[in-house]
């Protein structure tokens, strides 16, 4: 990982209007290959700009994490904004075209978005970039003016001087773009941050509630056909035979064609493509599908979790479970597969001439993406743009390693040739089209004394590997133990006496992925509900409890127990026949302690309120951190009160849409109350973080409230 | 062939009767505001305005529109669409965006017929519109806002 950022004189775009800087993280063979041609001469990759100043005023910074819900296009511009001193209202975003070296995130050392990873690696970029274009526009009016730069002040925009001469940004564009930038951008003392802190207006906003923003499936290139694919009714079975006349004789569908991934039926119109879609007949080859239903993988994992596996944490030993007058605690918790459902289904454009393809569509690893697209259209990566669209959502969805969504846009081009083509998943395509949530079975075990003190944590975990086998997982050395399976069942800030974590690896054919906190979407939950069942069973209270077990260096997660309680005015586990339940969970560097009030409504948890304290370093726009702790509070809680795909003996998927996998509502909707930590700290996220902890608070809250214990999610079972 | 209104304009379908309305407005019209979501009425995000009422248009075959007036999200106006997408620019409701149209068609309805709505009235009101990024704090926050400024 290389976070330093040198600037060239060919990282600035001449031609274009006004001021363009690119600057690029010289890998270094890269440099090791400049200086050899001594520093000019050699190819570098394409300069790319990461911001643009037009003659008109308006300040474009091009955003390398793409833009579902979770605000990075207004944050990176706010800090742009920030050190180029600029006004906020000329301020825009894009999203920035596929191209690793250029925007690789720091995190992945590739171009990518996930792991809530947006605002903690671009902080440091973004303010050298709008640092070195404000140095620039100054070092251009200092010209201009005949002045010194240390003479000259920049605020919302304007660049003047104490002689009275005064400009905006735009009409020194062009000639900042000649200046030479700064070496070493300064940047400001964050006590002087003006933008950085407030609640700035969302960019994109306006044109989210008139109906103007464009995301992936708003697009209709020239001549496209809209194309669906019937796929198979279980995972890992592929098309055997297909009688496709049918489906050609609906009016407006052009053609039907078997690709790896399912019966592609391309249309003039969605619902052309639709009927022709429901006209097929296929037999499909179900020889390497996997049968088993989800009930048996249940008990498969949760004997494996049981039985132990690869020790990945151990602290002290557990010789305190042995102690005398220790009683032994135990709890296995049971967690479904889970689909993320965005509510814009994948979908994207591929348009393909001439031995060249244009891809346009929520591409969340873009860089990958081109390379697959390269690959299945056997062309070089070269001859592949990826444009990056505003997405309806993601959730971990479009955080595909494997690129499968990019291999069928592609291979939806290879088989009909040249042409415009837009690929719709369905809801149903969705919702059964796997990559879920793992299911995921923990078994844990603890020794209480006489004094209700903890003397020993055990907590053995088995689910399936996103990571293990997929080119992230190489990159990132996971080979054989994957840490995004057990995250957040270690670590912990207790002081448990002795504590050992092991994962079991599980095979199936059920494709997994990251689900919104990934790890912690369930680590938290058999962390924090059996905690704080000991502390109840040791006579200790939820907050003070888990206060006096925190270690001695846990400040900051002392910091966010302490808020939560504090705005919750805390009483205890149930007050005036509510239940309140504590959790508390870090995740992706972000500490969140979460209260919820919850109601007994005919047997089934309501949710009333949630208190919530976060610490996320510099809370460099609090509207959206708070919007993200509501949003990933009703994420979880949706998830934990009704979602579980199901799979059926013979391994077809139960669910399909929103009537049988069900969203929550806004009736289920519980007030939010947020509360940010001050904070000098690097940023890190919050797209994630929001979710961990409300179902072990939910979960906590109804056992406050009724006694009951959960041990499988959802809470509230179907009714099937 | 449908005849009927589409934000004040006539337009004239020669497609299969069937069609849902969504389709037809996205993929004839590039009407593209109004988003799909389900295709089976469970989500909301395909939300018009039919003769003005709300309705799921992926559930509307354009067969019985005949003569029928349809207005999306780029064709609204009126005061209490107004408020509500004032109110809902105030305090930021979008997250990924995808389905604030539909709420937004909702929302408009709701206060076209109750002016000042309680935390029941929407949460029956808005009950068939989804979020998956559970924007819904700030919806009901932004549908009393607009309220305030209808009466005042």
């Amino acid at each position: 990982m290389n976070k330093s950022i040198r600037t060239s004189r060919r990282a600035f775009l001449a031609g274009t209007a006004g001021l363009v800087i690119g600057t690029y993280l010289a890998p270094r063979g890269l440099r090791a290959q400049e200086a050899a041609a001594g520093g000019g001469g050699n190819p570098l990759p394409q300069p790319n700009a990461f911001v643009r100043i037009a003659p008109d005023d308006t300040v474009t910074v091009i955003v390398k994490h793409i833009e579902f819900g979770q605000g990075p296009n207004t944050g990176l511009a706010t800090l742009v904004a920030e050190e180029l001193d600029a006004d906020w209202s000329q301020m825009r975003a894009e999203s920035a075209p596929a191209n690793d070296e250029t925007y690789k995130n720091f995190a992945f050392g590739s171009q990518g978005t996930g792991g809530s990873t947006a605002m903690a690696n671009s902080y440091m970029q973004m303010r050298q970039v709008g640092a070195m274009a404000r140095a620039m526009l100054v070092a251009a009016a200092a010209a201009e003016w005949g002045v010194p730069a240390e003479e000259i002040t920049v605020e919302k925009g304007k660049i003047s001087h104490p002689s009275g001469q005064s400009s905006s940004f735009g009409a020194f564009a062009e000639a900042a773009a000649q200046q030479q930038p700064p070496a070493e951008p300064v940047l400001k003392d964050p006590a002087n941050f003006t933008l950085i802190g407030t609640d700035l207006p969302k960019l994109d906003t306006q044109k989210k509630t008139n109906g103007s923003a464009i995301f992936g499936m708003d697009q209709y290139p020239d001549g496209v056909q809209t194309v669906v694919l019937a796929r198979p009714p279980k995972f890992g079975a592929t098309p055997g035979s297909v009688d496709d006349a049918a489906a050609l004789a609906v009016p407006g569908v052009n053609a039907v064609h078997t690709l790896p991934q399912g019966v592609a039926v391309y249309a003039d119109s969605t619902f052309a493509a639709l009927r022709g879609r429901d006209a097929l007949s296929i037999e499909w080859d179900e020889s390497g599908a996997e049968t088993r239903s989800s009930a048996a993988m249940e008990q498969e994992w949760a004997a494996a979790a049981k039985a132990g596996g690869a020790v990945v944490e151990e602290e002290g030993d557990l010789s305190g479970l042995e102690a005398e007058g220790v009683e032994v605690m135990e709890a296995e918790f049971m967690f479904p597969f889970l689909a993320h459902a965005p509510m814009e289904p994948l979908n994207g454009i591929i348009e393909v001439s001439g031995g060249e393809a244009r891809a346009s569509y929520g591409a969340q690893f873009p860089g990958g993406d081109q390379m697959t697209i390269a690959q299945v259209l056997g062309i070089d990566p070269t001859a592949v743009t990826v444009e990056v669209t505003l997405a309806g959502g993601s959730f971990g969805r479009r955080a595909q390693q494997d690129a499968h969504f990019a291999a069928e846009l592609a291979s939806v081009a290879k088989a009909a040739g040249d042409g415009a083509y837009k690929l719709v998943w369905t809801r149903e395509d969705d919702i059964r089209g796997g990559y879920y949530r793992p299911m995921t079975a923990h078994y844990l075990r603890a020794g209480l004394d006489g004094d209700g003190n903890i003397t020993g944590w055990q907590n053995d975990l088995a689910n399936q590997s996103i990571m293990i086998g997929s080119p992230m997982g190489e990159m990132m050395g996971a080979k054989e133990i994957d840490p995004t399976s057990f995250e957040g069942s270690n670590m912990l800030p207790y002081d448990f006496g002795g504590r050992r974590v092991s994962w079991t690896k599980m095979d199936a054919g059920v494709p997994v992925l990251w689900w919104r906190s990934v790890g912690s979407s369930h680590t938290a939950t058999a962390v924090e509900v059996f905690l704080d069942e000991l502390l109840e069973a040791g006579g200790k209270d939820a907050v003070q409890g888990r206060l006096d077990l925190l270690k001695e260096d846990a400040t900051r997660e002392r910091a966010v127990i302490e808020k939560v309680a504090e705005i919750a005015n805390w009483q205890g586990r149930s007050a005036n026949g509510k239940g309140y339940g504590m959790a508390y969970a870090k995740s992706f560097g972000t500490y969140v302690a979460q209260i919820a009030e919850v109601e007994d409504r005919g047997g089934v948890p309501h949710v009333t309120k949630v208190w919530c304290a976060v610490d996320c370093g510099v809370a460099v726009n609090p509207n959206v951190i708070r919007a993200q702790m509501e949003g990933g509070i009703g994420y979880g809680l949706g998830a934990a009160l009704f979602d579980e795909i199901v799979i059926a003996e013979g391994g077809e998927v139960v669910q399909s849409n929103f009537d049988d996998y069900r969203m929550l509502r806004i009736a289920e909707m519980p007030a939010v109350e947020v509360a940010i930590i001050d904070s000098t700290a690097d940023p890190t996220g919050v797209g994630e973080p929001g979710v961990p902890p409300i179902a072990p608070a939910v979960i906590n809250g109804w056992r406050g409230l009724t006694g009951q214990k959960i041990r499988r999610l959802p809470i509230v079972q179907p009714m099937v | 062939m449908t005849n009927l209104t589409v934000n004040g304009k006539e337009v004239t379908w020669d497609i299969d009767p069937e069609t849902p309305l969504l389709w037809a407005l996205r993929d004839h019209e590039k009407l593209t505001g109004t988003k799909f979501g389900c295709g089976v009425a469970q989500c909301g995000a395909c939300t018009v305005m039919l003769n003005g009422m709300p309705r799921r248009s992926c559930v509307t075959p354009i067969g019985t529109l005949e003569g029928a007036e349809v207005t999306t999200i780029e064709g609204m106006e009126g005061a209490e669409f107004e408020a509500v997408q004032t109110a809902w620019q105030g305090i930021d409701v979008p997250q990924c965006g995808w389905c604030q149209s539909g709420q937004i068609m909702s929302a408009t309805a709701l206060l076209q017929m109750n002016g000042a709505p309680t935390d029941e009235d929407i949460d029956n009101a808005m009950a068939g519109n989804v979020c998956r990024c559970a924007t819904y704090v700030r919806v009901r926050q932004a549908i009393h806002d607009a309220a305030k400024t209808m009466e005042g």
